[in-house]
């Protein structure tokens, strides 16, 4: 693994990014609707909003990123430039650095434009700090990057890709104990929901968020998220051949 | 056959008893060859004889089922060889998204290229007023250009160019035969392939492949004398036919 190259990957993809405005508007301002509307929804039951209003804000990058990812890991597959890429001085490692590091970066600014409205001007209030929000939001958007890239070798079409999403992170959303708290849940769907990895994520935003509760179950949240994240970009590094068929 | 070039370099790119396999189809069976170093070889053959395919493993991005390829000495698809081997692909493999010099500047930070070598390779491929244009909006010539300059940064030693002048218009198909010519008195070795066999004039060597075989190998002089035709065109069906035949 070379910093070089890494650098060289996010700073490629960081400027893919800036070409495309569109793309990053959409990024840093369809959470900041979401969230208004949110807000709206529940206007007359704020307890509701100041309840899931900070732990949503952590799992926004998280989605943002499963897809961006996915789709430009895609087109890196089936344009031939990762076919080309293979062929030069970068490892495999590199790439998903490189990968990380970019989205990263742009999941923090999402997170601190959406965590400044939210908390700034709608009122949202949570007894936790709010950076820390803003911190497991960033990690939960790798854990999204990680997840994109994986999935990514299984799709073949920009399609396939997009349908993932509702395929892959809506049941997790679902499951999470967002709409539903987890000890409610049938039993097979209490254990559906024990070994998918937003469960933990969300956990550890539902606890950020309510002062006091840095307990041991939530350092077994940011175990769990963080080695899924490893995980999924083990996978996804095996995904990524260097020769084929 | 007599072979008349000088015996004190050893050749770039030994292949022995190589056989590959793509989709269940033998596509290279027991195929033996060699480039020599400092000069331009032609890689020529109808569609489908099996060209890219040598070019991928060639470079090692290809699956080989048996059989070796030595380049410069070492196996191929070895690590250091992507420091000093530049590969250009069939379709180009550029960031559609980048403008030419940010795909440039890429391929050049991946290989610790110095940042002048950017302009270097613009202006060999005469696409310097271009450099700024996003490579989504140039005609298919231009952008199997910039993918060329792709290939040519970090000034590698061994070149290995899939159809780079294919969809070129005739003026700037002898510059680039120019270049390459250039190229090999510096030093480099360049494996060129073309189904567009008037083009084996500007080479100092040819393979001539055909349904994965080698049909003639040697100068074109070499060529015309053993398919008896003074027409390279002509001398190239005669040998096809000779081994349908």
């Amino acid at each position: 693994m070379s910093f070089r190259a890494t650098f060289a990957t996010a700073l490629r993809v960081l400027t893919q990014l800036r070409r495309d405005p569109r793309t990053m508007a959409l990024l840093l301002l369809v959470p900041v609707a979401l969230v208004f509307l949110l807000e709206q929804l529940f206007a007359d039951r704020r307890v509701v909003f100041q309840q899931i209003g900070g732990p949503l804000l952590g799992l926004f990058p998280l989605i943002a990123m499963f897809l961006v990812t996915s789709i430009t890991m895609l087109r890196e597959r089936v344009s031939g430039t990762l076919e080309r890429l293979m062929a030069l001085p970068l490892a495999k490692l590199d790439i998903l650095a490189g990968y990380a590091l970019a989205f990263a970066l742009v999941a923090a600014l999402q997170a601190v434009v959406v965590s400044t409205v939210a908390f700034g001007f709608l009122g949202l209030h949570t007894q936790g700090p709010s950076w820390a929000v803003v911190l497991l939001a960033i990690s939960n958007a790798i854990l999204g990057m990680a997840l994109g890239l994986f999935v990514s070798a299984f799709a073949r079409t920009e399609f396939q890709a997009i349908q993932f999403m509702p395929a892959f992170i809506l049941p997790q959303i679902l499951l999470c104990g967002l709409f539903t708290p987890r000890a409610q849940m049938a039993g097979w769907m209490r254990a559906l929901s024990d070994v998918l990895p937003f469960t933990y994520a969300y956990d550890a935003l539902s606890r950020a968020t309510k002062l006091g509760t840095f307990d041991g179950r939530f350092a077994l949240d940011l175990t769990v998220t963080v080695g899924v994240t490893v995980l999924a970009l083990a996978l996804g590094a095996s995904t990524l051949r260097r020769r084929t068929g | 056959m007599i072979d008349y070039r000088p015996v004190s370099a050893a050749p770039s790119i030994v292949v022995e008893k190589l056989r590959i396999r793509r989709g269940g189809v033998i596509v290279l069976d027991d195929l033996a060859l060699s480039v020599a170093s400092g000069k331009v070889t032609g890689l020529l053959g109808p569609s489908g004889s099996g060209k890219t395919t040598l070019m991928r493993a060639i470079v090692g991005v290809q699956i080989v089922e048996s059989g070796s390829i030595t380049v410069l000495g070492e196996a191929a698809g070895t690590p250091p060889l992507r420091w000093k081997v530049g590969y250009m692909t069939q379709n180009p493999a550029v960031y559609g998204d980048l403008t030419v010099r940010e795909n440039l500047r890429y391929f050049g930070r991946i290989l610790d290229a110095a940042p002048e070598s950017v302009e270097e390779v613009l202006e060999t491929v005469d696409m310097t007023s271009f450099g700024d244009r996003v490579v989504n909006r140039l005609s298919g010539g231009q952008r199997a250009r910039v993918s060329l300059a792709t290939a040519l940064i970090g000034s590698p030693q061994l070149l290995v160019l899939d159809e780079p002048t294919v969809g070129l218009d005739p003026v700037l198909r002898r510059d680039l035969w120019k270049a390459f010519n250039e190229l090999a008195a510096q030093g480099k070795t360049l494996l060129v392939s073309s189904h567009v066999m008037d083009e084996a004039d500007h080479c100092h060597d040819l393979l001539l492949l055909r349904e994965g075989k080698l049909v003639a190998t040697g100068t074109p002089s070499d060529v015309r004398a053993q398919s008896g035709r003074q027409d390279l065109d002509e001398a190239f069906l005669a040998l096809i036919n000779e081994e349908v035949a």
